[in-house]
């Protein structure tokens, strides 16, 4: 990153004198600003895609992971003793950091998108719900299970992994493919940026031939391409850049309910990774003019 | 300097030249004469590493140009001043500063040799054409405009080929002039022409050697002239 760093320093401060000894040509210019600013616009999303889905996993995966229900179904005046049954089955199992029986008003609060407002809960058969706070390291689900099924028969646990398990698996997957999104993004810039640059050194083939014969080295010819489609690989990404921020500001912010769609952004620290996109474009298309560049020269008279 | 020894080449059918051997030695002041297609530019190619002998050896400021990589080509050319026959330009950058190109390759402060610059393209007479682009220019004009660059570097061998070709006789001689000028401060130089008034006019300034290449030889032309 620093050699990077540096080597860009070094671009910008530049020799505009020596870069002028390579007309300018309109059509590889062109195509080179394109390439850098779709695949950076491209790639805000991809990266956003990667953050956002790496949050939702993380999430899902601590913080509903350290929670479960348990759920007692069964006849009215049975509830109030399963209850206490309950409790004290998992007070005495390992990993359960806590575990409390929700009060009618949570209960009622919790039922109310479904039911109303206005619905007397305490008069339905509603099981009664207890929440359980896992430790770190969490419980044995399958033994807690047959404890329960043992001492309490109405209760049934619902540890979330079931449907937890797939979400996170899915998240992760999303997340790879957002990573290798940016991948061939980056790989398909830096193809585009050789075609680029060899045609553009193919164009001046004659100004090439000049230079050399009045005593430039190949490094000399190689930066005036080089440091030209760098800079326009800048341009071009910061400007890809603007239009993806651009886009990704003009999401509907995020939602508790609206879940994942609506979390697609950056947060925090994760503000960092676009901005460093440019530097990356321009780090690509340094490599690939200066391969492209030293691989014709070479092969000169 | 530029040592030849039984040097030979071919541009893949019969042998161009062979048998060459020339010491160029620092001062002298050579013309290159013979018929067209005779080879006098392929034989200066050969002096500025351009082309490799196909036999013998060309020995360039003591290196062998068969072991020379490209970046010492490169340094050899700020050091060996060459006027092409066909002199090309850097056709988008003006004149003046085609003429500096060598000082900006090879990374020296074009600014600071601004006064040289100008002195130079007054002495080429090309003071009013100095932003004119390369492609405005008449055929005279380029090739004084080649000589410039090719002693711009103030490079210790001056080797130009034709350089008269395209110039009027006062032109010509004025050219001639400047060469005889560099040779005064010391700088190798030799002129490949067929023009025999040119190198007669040089003769009554500056003491010349006259080579001549027939039948693929390279011979020291006599009195004859
Ligand atoms: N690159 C080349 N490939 C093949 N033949 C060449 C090449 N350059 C020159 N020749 C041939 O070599 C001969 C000598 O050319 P040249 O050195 O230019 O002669 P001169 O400068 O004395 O007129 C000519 O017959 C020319 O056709
Ligand atoms: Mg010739």
């Amino acid at each position: 990153m620093r050699a990077v760093l540096v080597i860009l320093a070094d671009l910008l401060r530049g020799d505009t004198q020596a870069d002028r000894v390579v007309p300018p040509t309109g059509f590889t210019a062109r195509l080179t600003l394109f390439a850098a600013a779709a695949m950076t616009f491209l790639a805000v999303f991809a990266l956003a895609l990667s953050l956002a889905t790496g949050r939702l996993a993380h999430n899902w995966s601590t913080e509903l992971a350290r929670s479960a229900t348990l759920r007692i179904s069964t006849s009215q005046d049975q509830v109030a003793a399963q209850t206490a049954a309950a409790l004290q089955v998992l007070q005495t199992t390992e990993g359960v950091a806590s575990a409390r029986a929700l009060s009618e008003a949570e209960q009622q609060a919790l039922l109310e998108p479904w039911f109303g407002p206005d619905v007397p809960i305490a008069d339905l058969p509603v099981p009664q719900l207890i929440e359980i706070i896992e430790t770190r390291k969490g419980y044995d689900a399958e033994g807690l299970r047959l404890r329960l099924a043992a001492e309490v028969p109405g209760a049934v646990l619902d540890d979330h992994t079931r449907w937890r398990r797939p979400l996170v698996r899915a998240a992760s997957r999303i997340r790879a493919m957002g990573l290798l999104s940016l991948g061939l993004i980056g790989g398909i810039m830096a193809a585009m940026i050789t075609l680029a640059a060899h045609s553009a050194l193919a164009a001046n083939a004659q100004v090439i031939a000049v230079l050399r014969l009045v005593g430039a080295r190949d490094d000399f010819i190689a930066r005036a391409f080089v440091r030209r489609f760098t800079l326009r690989a800048i341009s071009g990404a910061i400007l890809g850049l603007a239009l993806g921020l651009g886009g990704i500001l003009l999401l509907p912010s995020a939602q508790p309910e609206g879940g994942f769609l609506t979390g697609l952004g950056f947060q925090g620290w994760g503000w960092i990774w676009p901005f460093l996109l440019p530097l990356l474009a321009g780090a690509v298309a340094f490599w690939a003019t200066r391969r492209a560049a030293r691989r014709i020269l070479r092969g000169l008279a | 300097m530029i040592e030849l020894d039984n040097l030979a080449y071919s541009y893949g059918g019969g042998e161009l030249l062979s048998e060459i051997s020339l010491r160029l030695a620092p001062g002298s002041f050579h013309f290159l004469t013979g018929p067209s297609g005779a080879g006098k530019t392929t034989f200066l190619k050969l002096c500025y590493g351009a082309l490799i002998p196909t036999a013998g050896r060309a020995m360039l400021f003591g290196q062998d140009v068969r072991e020379l990589g490209r970046d010492d080509v490169a340094l050899l050319r700020r050091r060996i001043g060459v006027v092409h026959q066909d002199c090309q330009f850097l056709d988008h950058l003006p004149l003046a500063e085609n003429i500096a190109l060598p000082l900006m390759v090879s990374g020296r402060d074009v600014a600071a040799e601004a006064q040289n610059l100008d002195d130079l393209i007054a002495w080429c007479g090309l003071s009013h054409r100095r932003n004119a682009l390369p492609p405005e220019l008449s055929g005279g004009e380029r090739q004084r405009a080649a000589l410039a660059r090719a002693v711009i570097m103030s490079p210790e061998v001056i080797l130009a080929d034709e350089p008269t070709g395209n110039v009027d006789w006062e032109m010509s001689q004025r050219l001639l002039q400047l060469l005889v000028e560099l040779n005064r401060m010391g700088k190798t130089v030799m002129i490949a022409t067929h023009d025999l008034s040119l190198i007669r006019a040089a003769k009554s300034q500056v003491q010349t050697r006259v080579l001549r290449i027939a039948n693929r030889r390279l011979q020291l032309a006599g009195a004859d002239l």
